[in-house]
């Protein structure tokens, strides 16, 4: 696929593409897993997650080899003291978070993260958010946020840590010059290279929520434009929405078509013309294709399934049909936010297999019997299909490495064509 | 409330899970909303197994709740029953389905499955992992041999005409458990003691019936398997085998016990030269292990036994012992004191790390998170113990316990230390030009410089420093070697700061020396 076609959307697709609902064993994190990504992201900014042991064991589990010093995130985990009253709840809270904001001097930004057992016995972690601000004001501001695994999967912790700090935006002056917001946790070096197109482009005024510090949150105002980077975002497009500020519709920046869509579909919005879009993105959209084509031998003709995982299994679909000629055998997906998905939907061949919810095993079932090429899916499952012959791709690693922009478009391909690469290497 | 960074073990119901992935044939149906299900994660990156754990979460929603939560555990009860077609179940909450309080067991129940279901009672706010896995082994124990127990004031059974045992303890996710069976059930072998069942690792729900054959119980894995020994030796009067066979001490006083409860005669298993341990200790290249100090921190057992084999078997100085298992607290304190020291009892990964900061050892014997911390600090460690990572599951025979298993932590104790010899050589031509500062040790390749140049910045811990080197003191440390130099930094600016000195000479820097030299 050459650079020049792959920037012109052709909505081949339907919009109303089957969706099979399933409702049985969900195999997918909670968002507290999210914090694994954010806390690199936000600098200054510290995630106590007040849960359980298993809460802790979670994060831990999932940050894996990511052992920091000492990190920025951790559990008040409660104990049964706390549960049978004999503790007061809140007490314990400020006694735990005023030692930890002694021990950290380096924070700004502490958000109070919610879990299952926090919110069952209705622990107002709201409330306690604001005693907590007022107590630490100036120097340390409070959020909070739930990450359970019953109210959020996995990147939804993003989505409910984002919209939290939207609350907490000042309001931009309404003679403000339009500015252009990108939402979503990126990579610092994705970011910068999406910096330097937006400032080719001659948008000026661009800001990136979450920003890399927590002083550095932009205004917010009508004259806000908002671009979802991910594609997980739904509570905090609406707190945007809220604050007055109008969505930007676009596919996501995933692959050179992706890139170029959402790239396209900001500099409309700030009426950057055409030809200027051609020749800003004409290297990144040559470079892109070329590096993709490079794994097309081997991906294409390949067909994939997607357990539902991380919330941007639509968007790598259409991806790697459109750009590298695979077939999407079931495309998986936790939440179908239909309204942030909607240009990407329409991208998606006719006939796609969408599923929503899950029931893992029969799912599994499923995917068994359609003996699809490479599967992508949770780290529960990988080995386990690996050992019943299939081939997968972790989902979690699409969440930890760049992968958006075009000088991420090989880089993502690749992610797919090493498990595939690696088969064919083996021979033991 | 407690403050936690990382923790050293996970709930309890993690521990139930470690119980049922190690047996065949028992499926584990767990109330938990779905972020719970990270669990099976660990059994299948970390410990690579290419099976899901037999477990089936019911990942309720914060819209069940109040409502049919009771309904769907009971659902996906009947269609694990269905489709795994298991000889037995277990069911339990994990934390969150504990405050819902559905009663798992009798939801359970009132299904009238056609196989045995036993409930779990985990208490998540006050229990840990090794708890956790010790109960529900105990629960499957007491739910399939306790209906065979012999009425009360029943004769003392009679001895099996061949000896038997029991290998108790040993899970799935455990540290080197795998391999140390297989140790041990070919030492009992050759004692001519027959292993009646392991388990609960490849046993079946119905082998546990088989138990009370045995003539007496190993507890290898005495966080694991203490409540049900203890259990089956009240109720089936059977022998109870303690001694932990990690070390060649330990192996020798293991095979003296077994041997002394069959009557058999442990002389021929005991002569022969069954570890290297003992003679690669008396090598002459081993002298430079001598008082090495050593910091042991891990779960009860594996701790206890890498202090002895450290002081006894190596002849290096214990300067820290400690467990975060308080259930086996009592030991450790004894085993410490034996050693002259305090033990450090604590799960708080903090503490932990300043203790061992403050002990200044050479080498760490710890867990993973203890491997962390001496990186941090630059020095070698050793992992002894859970919590486990993928390198902890070796493709290769590296069992801990046994004979073998001496040889195994020779290896693994004294590896990450400098080379005897080479130590030696480096000490003799400190001043020549290519043992400079920057030379790295040659075992670790032309490639290691950079690598083993600072230790791993801590990426977010300050280091203050206080004292001031003089160039004349900064020029005289430059020629002790790199391997010690560190040490020796840090020795002399703790001496200066002890001292209130602010400006660290020469003079400094062999009152040093000589105030901590040994
Ligand atoms: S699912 Fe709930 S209880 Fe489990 S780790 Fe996530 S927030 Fe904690």
């Amino acid at each position: 696929m050459s650079g020049a076609t792959a920037r012109t959307v052709t909505e081949t697709g339907c919009h109303d593409l089957p969706v099979l609902y399933e409702r049985g064993q969900h195999e997918v994190f909670c968002g507290l897993t999210s914090i694994v990504w954010l806390h690199r992201k936000i600098q200054d900014a510290f995630f106590l997650v007040v849960g359980s042991r298993t809460c802790a064991h979670l994060i831990q589990s999932a940050a894996g080899v990511m052992i920091f010093a000492e990190p920025r995130f951790a559990t008040a985990i409660m104990e049964e003291r706390d549960l049978a009253g004999l503790a007061d709840m809140n007490d314990e809270l400020d006694r735990v978070v005023g030692r930890l904001v002694e021990r950290r001097p380096d924070i700004k930004l502490l958000f109070l993260v919610g879990s299952c057992p926090s919110e069952v016995i209705k622990l107002d972690l709201g409330r306690a958010a604001e005693r907590l601000s007022r107590a630490f004001a100036p120097s340390v501001r409070v959020l909070h946020y739930s990450g359970s695994g019953i109210e959020t999967t996995f990147t939804q912790g993003e989505d409910g840590c984002l919209a939290a700090l939207v609350a907490t935006m000042s309001s931009a002056a309404a003679e403000a010059a339009p500015s252009l917001l990108v939402v979503g946790a990126l990579a610092d070096v994705v970011e910068d290279q999406f910096r330097r197109l937006f400032d080719a482009l001659g948008i000026e005024r661009v800001g990136f929520l979450p920003p890399r510090r927590a002083d550095q949150l932009a205004g917010i105002g009508p004259k806000t434009r908002y671009l979802l980077a991910q594609p997980f975002l739904a509570d905090t497009a609406k707190a945007l929405e809220r604050r007055g500020a109008r969505p930007i519709e676009a596919p996501f920046p995933l692959g050179a078509e992706g890139t170029t869509a959402w790239l396209e579909a900001a500099a409309a919005a700030f009426g950057v013309p055409a030809e200027r879009v051609d020749s800003v993105t004409e290297a990144g959209r040559e470079r892109a294709a070329r590096a993709v084509e490079r794994h097309r031998p081997a991906l294409g003709g390949k067909r994939i399934f997607f357990f539902p995982d991380s919330q941007l299994e639509i968007p790598l679909a259409r991806f790697l049909v459109r750009e590298l000629g695979m077939e999407a055998v079931e495309v998986g997906t936790p939440y179908l936010h239909r309204a942030q998905l909607e240009r990407e939907l329409a991208l998606l061949p006719p006939g796609t297999a969408l599923s929503e919810g899950q029931d893992v095993e029969r799912q599994l079932d499923r995917c068994q019997a359609a003996k699809p090429d490479i599967v992508v899916c949770g780290l529960g499952l990988a080995n386990p299909l690996e050992a019943a012959g299939m081939t997968t791709k972790w989902s979690i690693e699409l969440l930890f490495t760049p992968i958006q922009g075009y000088d991420q478009a090989g880089d993502l391909a690749e992610l797919f064509a090493r498990p595939l690469d690696r088969r064919t290497r083996l021979e033991v | 409330m407690q403050l936690t960074v990382w923790t050293y073990e996970g709930p309890p119901h993690v521990g139930a899970m470690r119980v049922a992935t190690g047996m065949q044939g028992l499926h584990y149906v767990l109330h938990a909303p779905q972020g719970d299900t990270y669990a099976d994660l660990l059994f299948t990156m970390i410990e690579r197994r290419d099976h899901r754990p037999p477990v089936t979460y019911t990942t309720f929603q914060a819209r069940d709740l109040g409502k049919d939560t009771a309904e769907l555990f009971k659902d996906a009860t009947r269609a694990a029953f269905e489709r795994f077609q298991p000889e037995a179940m277990i069911v339990g909450a994990s934390c969150t389905a504990e405050l819902i309080q559905d009663d798992p067991g009798g939801l359970a129940r009132a299904l009238q499955l056609p196989i045995p279901v036993v409930p779990l009672e985990l208490p998540s706010y006050q229990k840990k992992e090794n708890w956790g896995a010790a109960e529900t082994f105990y629960q499957l124990v007491r739910a399939f041999a306790g209906p065979l127990a012999p009425p009360p004031g029943s004769p003392a059974r009679a001895p099996n005409p061949e000896p038997s045992v029991n290998l108790l303890g040993p899970t799935a996710l455990g540290f080197r458990h795998r391999d140390d069976v297989r140790e041990i059930e070919g030492l009992l072998r050759e004692l001519g003691v027959r292993v009646n069942v392991t388990a609960p690792m490849g046993a079946r729900p119905r082998d546990l019936q088989r138990l009370p054959e045995a003539d007496a119980n190993v507890v290898l894995y005495p966080e694991i398997a203490d409540v049900a020994a203890r259990w089956l030796e009240r109720t089936f009067k059977q022998q109870t085998i303690r001694t932990v066979p990690i070390g060649v001490g330990a192996t020798q006083d293991f095979v003296r016990e077994v041997a002394a409860l069959f009557g058999l005669d442990p002389a021929p298993v005991l002569a022969t030269a069954r570890s290297r341990l003992p003679w690669y200790s008396r090598s002459v290249d081993s002298t430079y292990l001598t008082g090495k100090r050593v910091f042991v921190f891990g779960d009860a057992t594996h701790a206890i036994a890498a202090a002895r084999v450290a002081a006894k078997e190596l002849g290096f100085t214990v300067v820290g012992l400690g467990t975060y298992g308080r259930e086996f607290a009592r030991d450790v304190r004894a085993a410490a004191a034996a050693l002259g020291l305090e033990a450090l009892i604590s799960d708080d990964y903090l503490e932990v790390e300043q203790a061992i900061a403050a002990a200044h050892p050479d080498l760490v014997l710890g867990t993973q998170m203890e491997r962390h911390i001496a990186k941090r600090l630059g020095v070698p460690c050793a992992v002894i113990s859970a919590p486990v990572h993928v390198q902890d599951f070796p493709a290769r025979y590296a069992p801990h316990m046994g004979f073998e298993g001496a040889n195994v932590l020779f290896d693994t104790f004294v590896h990450p230390l400098m080379m005897g010899l080479e130590e030696h050589l480096l000490q003799m031509f400190r001043e020549d030009f290519e043992f400079h500062h920057e030379a790295a040790p040659s075992h670790l390749g032309p490639a290691a410089k950079a690598a083993a140049a600072p230790p791993d910045p801590a990426p977010e811990v300050a280091v203050v420093d206080t004292v001031v080197w003089t160039a004349e003191a900064e020029r005289e440390l430059k020629k002790i070697p790199f391997f010690v130099r560190h040490r020796a930094r840090n020795n002399t600016e703790r001496f200066a700061k002890e001292r209130g000195v602010g400006r660290i000479t020469v003079e400094t820097l062999y009152d040093a020396k000589s105030h901590f030299g040994r």
